[in-house]
């Protein structure tokens, strides 16, 4: 691990100032994925602020009858809260899905969007990425490409996104609020907040440099049966090779989102309008423009028939 | 009759590599007296290695120390305060030998710093119990030997007492049948809750007989 400095702030357009003015400073929550990247000096920071004191750990009701869900909420309490349990159950299941009891009692809702790829290559260090090291190419083209990702990829980076919680939040339609150094609010609708890796893989989120996540909010809950089913290579404690995130209505319409198979959460709303057709209509749109490769390729198929087993278990619960 | 000194197993081990290290260092003897073996490796390049104060609250004992700021809670406990039941497996929140509880969670003590721990609540797998006054959990993992190396032993114990602790608190998991419902105590749910430590002697069976048996007591 390099050597760095580090700090308390106590308030989040203080703890957004510091970083801001550090090219090399970052914020620490949970800390379960930057300390992991950052032993082998895949991050490198010179100057932590923890944000841990700020009191962002609370989730409230809105006044439009959604959550507010303060960027401190660790994975256990969220998934646990009984209005996320009763009114959003998809967020909760795709929750318990990731990491483990031990990672979630860490793990907070902000540091979930913001976590980085497992793609081998980009914590492989001696091998070419261009998310890790802007330019230096891709390892994972033409390298193993089983667990990377099949659609919204480019010829500069094939890597899916990691978090189960973020493609749940793309089915709630769920928004990010920031604030800046200079104190500003905004928030970012969730579709927003992951980019694509187009020539810039590096640049993975919406954020500018010391913009800080205060919350995400939920808008009022939409009803249906909410399913989260992601597949792995083991039962447990294990990446998805694909999930699927849905909200089925009684009357067969609804919502789904993609994990696994894309540098952010995949959802596409023309494709959600077919759901009344079956899984096949819906992947096919979901889908199109899809470059798999051969060892990939699966994926898509496993997609449809996870998406399959979710519209027919809908049908019986509705 | 009852003197003769007891020697454990990590006795014997580091006082074997206390011999190693100074045999290794005899042709530099005035090298070593001159640096300080506390400091840090940067410390003999020149640079200076920022370090913070803690205050780590360690089974019920505080403990003020002046640490490098890289310096994990794991090695904290294990370096600094010698407590060195808490493990390091894969140093990488993978394996769960180096779980600990913090404010009654269980986390990976390997993933998070030290100093951001001031004011907190520790408890290792030495805070549970004493071979005397063993918890009901490491009772119930020597009766239904629980183990066979040990190695991640006090990681699944302390897992076990956090998870116990989650089960409580109707904190629902990912083969809950019913999400809304306060959860029940079954074997899968234990397996499921349980997957963030790993026991590579394969000794699952009798950890889930050992926590069974308390879970089924407290639940």
């Amino acid at each position: 691990m390099k050597a760095f400095t580090y700090q308390r702030a106590s308030t989040a357009a203080e703890a957004a100032a510091i970083v801001a003015a550090r090219p090399d400073a970052r914020f620490i929550a949970g800390g379960t994925n930057l300390l992991d990247l950052m032993k082998p000096q895949i991050e490198t920071p010179g100057h932590l602020v923890d944000i841990n004191k700020l009191g962002l750990d609370r989730i409230e009701a809105t006044p439009s009858g959604g959550l507010r869900i303060g960027a401190l909420v660790c994975n256990t309490d969220l998934a646990a809260d009984v209005r996320v349990r009763r009114d959003y159950g998809v967020l909760s299941r795709a929750l318990l899905a990731g990491a483990s009891g031990q990672l979630r009692n860490k793990a907070t809702t902000a540091g979930n969007l913001l976590q980085r790829t497992r793609c081998p290559y980009f914590y492989d260090s001696n091998q070419p990425c261009n998310r890790r090291q802007p330019g230096s190419g891709c390892s994972a083209i033409g390298g193993v490409t089983r667990s990377m990702g099949v659609i919204g990829t480019s010829d500069a980076c094939i890597a899916t996104h990691p978090s189960d919680m973020a493609v749940a939040m793309r089915v709630l339609d769920a928004e990010v609020e920031t604030v800046r150094s200079d104190g500003r609010t905004r928030r970012i609708p969730i579709v927003d907040f992951h980019r694509l890796p187009h020539k810039t893989p590096h640049v993975e989120t919406a954020l500018e440099h010391g913009e800080l996540v205060t919350a995400v909010t939920l808008p009022a809950p939409i009803g249906g049966v909410h399913s989260y089913h992601k597949v792995r290579d083991r039962a447990s404690y294990a990446f998805a090779l694909v999930s699927v995130a849905a909200v089925v209505q009684a009357d067969g319409r609804g919502r789904v989102a993609f994990g696994g198979v894309a540098p952010k959460p995949w959802r596409s709303e023309g494709a959600e309008a077919r759901m009344p057709e079956g899984a096949s209509a819906v992947i096919a749109s979901a889908f199109a423009g899809a470059r798999p490769t051969p060892d990939n390729a699966f994926k898509v198929r496993l997609a449809e028939r996870t998406l399959g087993a979710i519209l027919s278990s809908s049908k019986e619960a509705a | 009759m009852n003197e003769v000194p007891k020697i454990s197993r990590r006795d014997l081990m580091v006082a074997t590599a206390v011999t190693a290290s100074a045999s290794s260092l005899l042709p530099s003897e005035s090298d070593a007296a001159t640096t300080p073996n506390t400091q840090a490796p940067a410390a003999a390049t020149g640079a200076v290695v920022p370090t913070a104060e803690v205050v780590l609250d360690v089974n019920g004992r505080k403990h003020a120390l002046r640490l490098d700021t890289r310096t994990t809670l794991l090695d904290a406990l294990r370096e600094h305060l010698h407590l060195t039941g808490t493990k390091k497996g894969c140093d990488h929140g993978q394996c769960g030998a180096c779980t600990v509880l913090v404010d009654g969670r269980r986390i990976n003590s390997c993933l998070s710093l030290a100093v951001m721990h001031s004011g907190d609540s520790i408890t290792t797998i030495e805070g549970l119990g004493t071979p005397d006054h063993m918890h009901p959990l490491q009772a119930a993992f020597v009766k239904h030997d629980g183990y066979q190396c040990g190695y991640c032993t006090p990681g699944q114990i302390c897992s076990a007492v956090g998870m116990l602790h989650e089960l409580r608190r109707g904190v629902p998991s990912h083969v809950s049948p019913d999400i809304v419902a306060k959860p029940l105590l079954s074997i899968d749910e234990l397996r499921e809750r349980m997957s963030g430590n790993i026991c590579r002697c394969g000794a699952y069976s009798n950890i889930v007989e050992a926590i069974s048996e308390v879970a089924g007591s407290v639940a």
